[in-house]
């Protein structure tokens, strides 16, 4: 059995991949939409602070002792706790300004460290164990499915439905989805908005954190892992549309199906179709698949 | 007479550069319903926005229960017992009504119960799921009005809640406005409707170019009512 002459061992495998690939986008471009949503910010300090959770991970084990499972926790708190304090210093200044100001300067903080990680740690690449309890895999007869990944699918998957349940159905989320709308009205009813949108930031960081631990054992650890993934993510957010939390999730797992799709069907293709179809969405769609016109 | 509930002193308010309040002064006293009066532009919302803080530039005395709030951020403002309900109603489209309802997080014990708010609105009660924004522009009135008597707060500031509203709905809200009053808020009011502001207040500040200018009680409006015409300019 076959379709149109690909092992289903292939196609399968693909996918496989294409679905952990569209797990990262969901996530990275969850954490945007919503920094986007509360702080009007484009955080292209992004991808720097998904490599800084994978490192957090590489140095909790190798300094602290503290393995994959304590990283999940810990690396996010540290680096959302570091994002809180770069909204409090910088970020808390530019809101009044165009979004253009806000992107400038997460991308010339999103250089520097990369550059510090790059100077400290070279370009090569660090390595992180699976860790034990997820070792392995699982033979399905069709293929084989190497544990770790399902892990990554799954967790992610819980994660943004999580954090979309948060946002579009619980209190809190309609004071993020009012503050959103009329920041200034909602902090008259008794809400402290200002810290609401630092804490909104450290969430969106800590997202971005989180996903670097779970990317450590796949990708390596690498000062440039943030940057080559940021411009995917980015187009991925495009196509989606800025404003939609439900939009990033389901663009981001299905750009990575369509990824996975392209280097079965068509492998020359496979790193550009994101960029063909973010080219086509904004001519026929500026605001996104999912966005909100302005 | 005690100490008024809201004390406004020399009160002064800056947009950027332009300075539109100039020493306002004004007294609220506990469960009376003060009405401001003025005209487009007078500076009556900007006074309204400057009590509950969200003026960012502003300059005086803002007294409540004796509290000074000119310095304190809005937010800490509202914790004290104030609530806002603007002019444009400020309903949230990404909000259903219920979730608009709900929004302001209680600030005081003895907030109104849900179900004399659905007495006095029965429209709100059928549309809970609706989009807030999908409302009737009475119906986001009566729920920019109804999601700030949960709260607990004593003093309402409410601006010119029967804008563009077809006469049936002003009544409606006019009888909203007696009962709540019966119910012991002290409201704050700003109104261009007169025919409607005689009816709820007990007494009423002209405004003008960002400056009180005249304080006129009910008993006197029969004998004022020419001046405060001209005031108005109808
Ligand atoms: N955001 C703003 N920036 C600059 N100037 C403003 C702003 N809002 C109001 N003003 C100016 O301040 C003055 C007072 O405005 P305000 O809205 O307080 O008047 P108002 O009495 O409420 O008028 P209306 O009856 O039209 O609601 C006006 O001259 C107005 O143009
Ligand atoms: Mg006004």
């Amino acid at each position: 059995m076959d379709f149109f002459g690909i092992p289903p061992q292939a196609l399968l495998g693909q996918l496989l991949l294409g679905l952990i690939n569209g797990a990262f986008y969901a996530m990275l471009s969850l954490g945007l939409a919503v920094i986007f949503g509360m702080l009007n910010i484009i955080n292209f300090t992004h991808g720097a602070q998904y490599m800084m959770g994978a490192f957090a991970a590489y140095f909790l084990l190798h300094y602290l002792g503290l393995g994959y499972w304590w990283a999940l926790i810990l690396a996010p708190i540290g680096v959302g706790a570091v994002g809180v304090a770069i909204e409090r210093t910088m970020l808390r200044h530019l809101y009044k300004l165009d979004h253009l100001y806000g992107l400038l300067l997460t991308f010339g903080l999103a250089l520097v460290v990369q550059g510090l990680f790059q100077n400290e740690f070279g370009s090569s690449g660090l390595p992180y164990r699976i860790p034990a309890e997820l070792q392995g895999g699982q033979n399905l007869g069709f293929m084989f499915l190497p544990n770790y990944r399902a892990w990554v699918v799954l967790v992610s998957l819980a994660v943004c439905l999580a954090t979309w349940f948060l946002i579009e159905r619980t209190r809190l989320g309609a004071y993020l989805r009012a503050a959103t709308e009329n920041p200034a009205l909602v902090q008259a009813f008794g809400i402290n908005v200002p810290r609401m949108i630092t804490l909104t930031y450290g969430f969106g960081v800590a997202l971005a954190a989180f996903a670097g631990v779970l990317a450590a054992p796949i990708y390596q650890v690498n000062p440039l892992m943030g940057s080559n993934l940021i411009i995917i993510v980015f187009a991925v957010v495009v196509i989606g549309g800025m404003g939609s939390i439900m939009g990033a999730i389901l663009t981001g797992f299905g750009l990575g199906l369509i990824e996975g799709l392209t280097k079965v069907f068509y492998p020359e293709a496979s790193s550009t179709v994101i960029f063909v179809i973010m080219a086509l969405v904004l001519l026929v769609k500026p605001a996104g698949l999912f966005g909100r016109t302005a | 007479m005690p100490e008024p509930l809201l004390k406004v002193a020399g009160l002064n308010a800056f947009y950027g550069e332009s300075h539109v309040l100039h020493g306002v002064d004004l007294e609220v006293g506990a469960g009376e319903l003060v009405t401001l009066l003025g005209r487009n532009g007078a500076g009556k919302t900007t006074t309204l926005k400057s009590v509950v803080g969200m003026i960012a530039d502003r300059r005086g005395s803002v007294a409540y229960q004796g509290h000074e709030l000119i310095e304190l951020p809005s937010h800490v403002i509202a914790r004290l017992g104030l609530a806002f309900c603007p002019e444009e109603r400020g309903i949230f489209a990404s909000l259903d009504v219920g979730e608009n309802l709900m929004l302001p997080p209680e600030i005081a014990p003895g907030g109104m119960g849900l179900d004399d708010i659905f007495r006095l609105f029965p429209n709100l009660k059928e549309r809970l799921r609706s989009q807030g924004t999908k409302l009737s522009g009475g119906e986001q009135q009566m729920l920019a009005i109804a999601r700030i008597l949960r709260t607990g707060a004593r003093l309402l500031l409410l601006d010119e809640p029967t804008e563009g509203l077809a006469p049936v709905i002003i009544e409606q809200i006019g009888a909203c406005i007696g009962e709540l009053k019966a119910k012991g808020f002290t409201i704050l009011l700003v109104e261009q409707n007169f025919r409607f502001a005689t009816e709820v207040a007990d007494r009423f500040y002209v405004m003008e170019n960002g400056r009180i200018v005249d304080e006129i009680g009910r008993a006197d409006l029969d004998r004022r009512r020419t001046d405060i015409e001209a005031y108005l300019g109808v």
